[in-house]
């Protein structure tokens, strides 16, 4: 839905006529990445102003989560970055675990298989952004081969916890069950396959001649400027600072295994899209060494206030069943304090900030959404370029609507 | 439709029918959706519309993002109170005859968000043809929703307007 204005002024030195127009672009406009709305104003073809409008997808998360107990709140950031879903459970889970303060007693095996999953999370988001992205630029048909691969992604987080796109997967204090027998044969057959379509893509776009023009010196952000907005992920790696939480701040043991930080340095949308390209191939590296590490052993922490009992021993002894309807009907008791735990989401860092009061609900829990925070580079990024770059800097910069508004 | 004769090689013979049922044939088999997708749903939507399970096999692939062009509009996700205004406007725009299916628990009925931004269920604004339950429902889910579409088609025809 496109709405035209014309608005007209008087210049002051002439007696021309000067119109300035305004352009509604959103909030149903399939290149706003869901139901953004930016107001452009506009000098013929070229935005003087562009001005993001967000709420359209105002859902009340933060709010409904004072309500519900901790256990209860991971199907709400599910879908925030319905995207990569499985990368926001595993970031509320780890600030879960911080404020109780049980990270040291998280089985080695549950770790890994987080790592594996954030890694095929952060691989799932790339597809889809670097597929949307070119799909606005007139490239169809790279799309195509992405969502294909993304099924494959699917396929794996469906015999792991049985849902495809919305996956409320590990649970505090580890994971939720065994995982299936064929988790490491899907896991090395993808590993298998992908790097092909990934090249795919890649003979399809990086040296297209038409996506180059379309993104190199669009949407331009510098180092300095980047820092100062507090952009993070891509769009802060696009400029050339190696930032990154994994290797600054590491959680997860991801200290433990070797791969890069990809850094561009121009700054454009062709960064942004060459920096997720090559993340994709050192998440493949990340993946290949967790499952060769991947140990034996529980799957989730020994601790009987939190962690639910076996649902066998529920059914047969009476403790087990009590311990279960105290920990499903008032949650587990968390230590009175406030916490901030930031991940290394796809699209950049995404920290949650939990106050509790010490009892089994959250007393307030604050999301710093990485979309939220990089959306505001946009006007910057539009300012005294064409409408048409506008849908290309939407694009580089990937946001996702249900973590913008919430 | 009946066939009066049998064909015979040199393409003689003739179909008799009603223009209603030759209408209702064309708009069953070329659905062209407009996807209002806000949320979580939209992205199985594509998925629906992708190589792996292809909607295209049901004539329902050319995704009109202008509600000029469209006689489907799938609302797939969360529709809160300040989407709603702008939802209804595009179904207005829709040429008749038009369907619209309500894709994920949100549209249905407001899902899991019963809070004081979000809708409870679209059909408090618009007319809803089928339902898909689900958060978000399977590709295959939608599939099945628009060969219900096409047989609403194919049963009752056109909505009069």
């Amino acid at each position: 839905m496109e709405r035209v204005e014309f608005i007209e002024e008087k210049s002051s030195d002439s007696n021309l006529r000067k119109e300035s127009m305004i352009l509604n672009m959103g909030p149903q406009h399939p290149s706003t990445h869901g139901v953004l709305r930016v107001v452009l104003y506009l000098d013929g073809e070229v935005v003087q102003e562009a001005v993001p409008y967000v709420g359209y997808l105002h859902r009340g998360i933060e709010k409904l989560c004072e309500d519900i107990t901790y256990q209860q709140c991971l199907p709400y950031t599910d879908r925030m970055d319905y995207i990569a879903s499985i990368c926001n459970n595993i970031g509320f889970i780890l600030s879960v675990e911080k404020l109780l303060g049980i990270e040291d007693e998280i089985p080695e095996r549950a770790k890994v298989t987080e790592v594996i999953l954030s890694e095929l999370g952060r691989i799932e988001s790339h597809l889809v952004g670097i597929g949307t992205n070119a799909m606005d630029l007139g490239a169809m048909s790279a799309f195509l081969f992405c969502f294909k691969e993304r099924e494959r992604v699917y396929d794996i987080l469906e015999i792991v916890c049985g849902a495809r796109l919305t996956t409320s997967y590990p649970r505090v204090g580890g994971l939720p069950a065994e995982l299936p027998d064929n988790f490491e044969e899907a896991i090395r057959n993808f590993l298998k396959i992908f790097p092909k379509t990934l090249n795919e893509v890649d003979k399809l776009l990086t040296r297209n001649k038409i996506f180059i023009e379309r993104t190199r010196g669009v949407a331009t952000i510098s180092a300095e400027e980047a820092i100062n907005f507090g952009l993070t992920g891509p769009s802060l790696r696009g400029s050339g600072v190696p930032f990154d939480l994994r290797k600054s701040n590491p959680y997860l043991d991801y200290d433990q295994y070797d791969f890069e930080v990809p850094v561009a340095t121009d700054g454009d949308a062709y960064s942004r899209f060459l920096c997720r390209f090559e993340e994709m191939r050192q998440s493949l590296k990340i993946i290949e060494q967790a499952i060769d590490r991947l140990p034996d052993g529980p799957f989730i922490a020994d601790l009987p206030d939190i962690v639910l009992p076996e649902k066998q021993k529920v059914y047969t002894q009476m403790e087990s069943l009590i311990r279960h309807f105290v920990i499903v009907y008032n949650g587990f008791n968390t230590p009175p304090g406030e916490i901030y735990h930031g991940v290394e989401n796809p699209k950049g860092e995404l920290g949650y900030y939990i106050v509790s009061d010490g009892t089994g609900k959250p007393y307030r829990i604050h999301v710093r959404g990485p979309s939220f925070v990089n959306m505001q580079a946009l006007p910057l990024m539009a300012k005294g370029r064409l409408v048409a770059d506008v849908i290309a800097a939407i694009g580089s910069i990937d946001i996702v609507l249900g973590e913008i508004d919430r | 439709m009946g066939l009066n004769a049998a064909p015979t090689a040199g393409g003689e013979g003739f179909l008799t029918t009603t223009v209603n049922s030759v209408a209702n044939w064309g708009r069953k088999n070329s659905l062209w959706p407009m996807p209002f997708g806000t949320a979580c749903c939209a992205i199985e939507m594509m998925g629906a519309m992708m190589s792996r399970f292809d909607l295209s096999r049901f004539g329902a692939e050319v995704a009109r993002f202008s509600p000029r062009q469209a006689d489907l509009m799938i609302v797939s996700g969360t529709i809160t109170y300040k989407m709603a205004s702008v939802c209804r406007n595009i179904y207005d725009q829709m040429p008749e005859p038009k369907w619209v299916i309500a894709m994920g628990s949100c549209t249905c009925g407001g899902g899991p968000f019963d809070s004081y931004a979000v809708v409870q269920g679209i059909d408090e604004f618009l007319p809803v043809d089928v339902y898909i339950g689900g958060c978000p429902p399977r590709p295959e889910a939608l599939i099945d929703a628009v060969m219900k579409i096409q047989k609403k088609i194919d049963i009752e025809g056109a909505p009069i307007v």
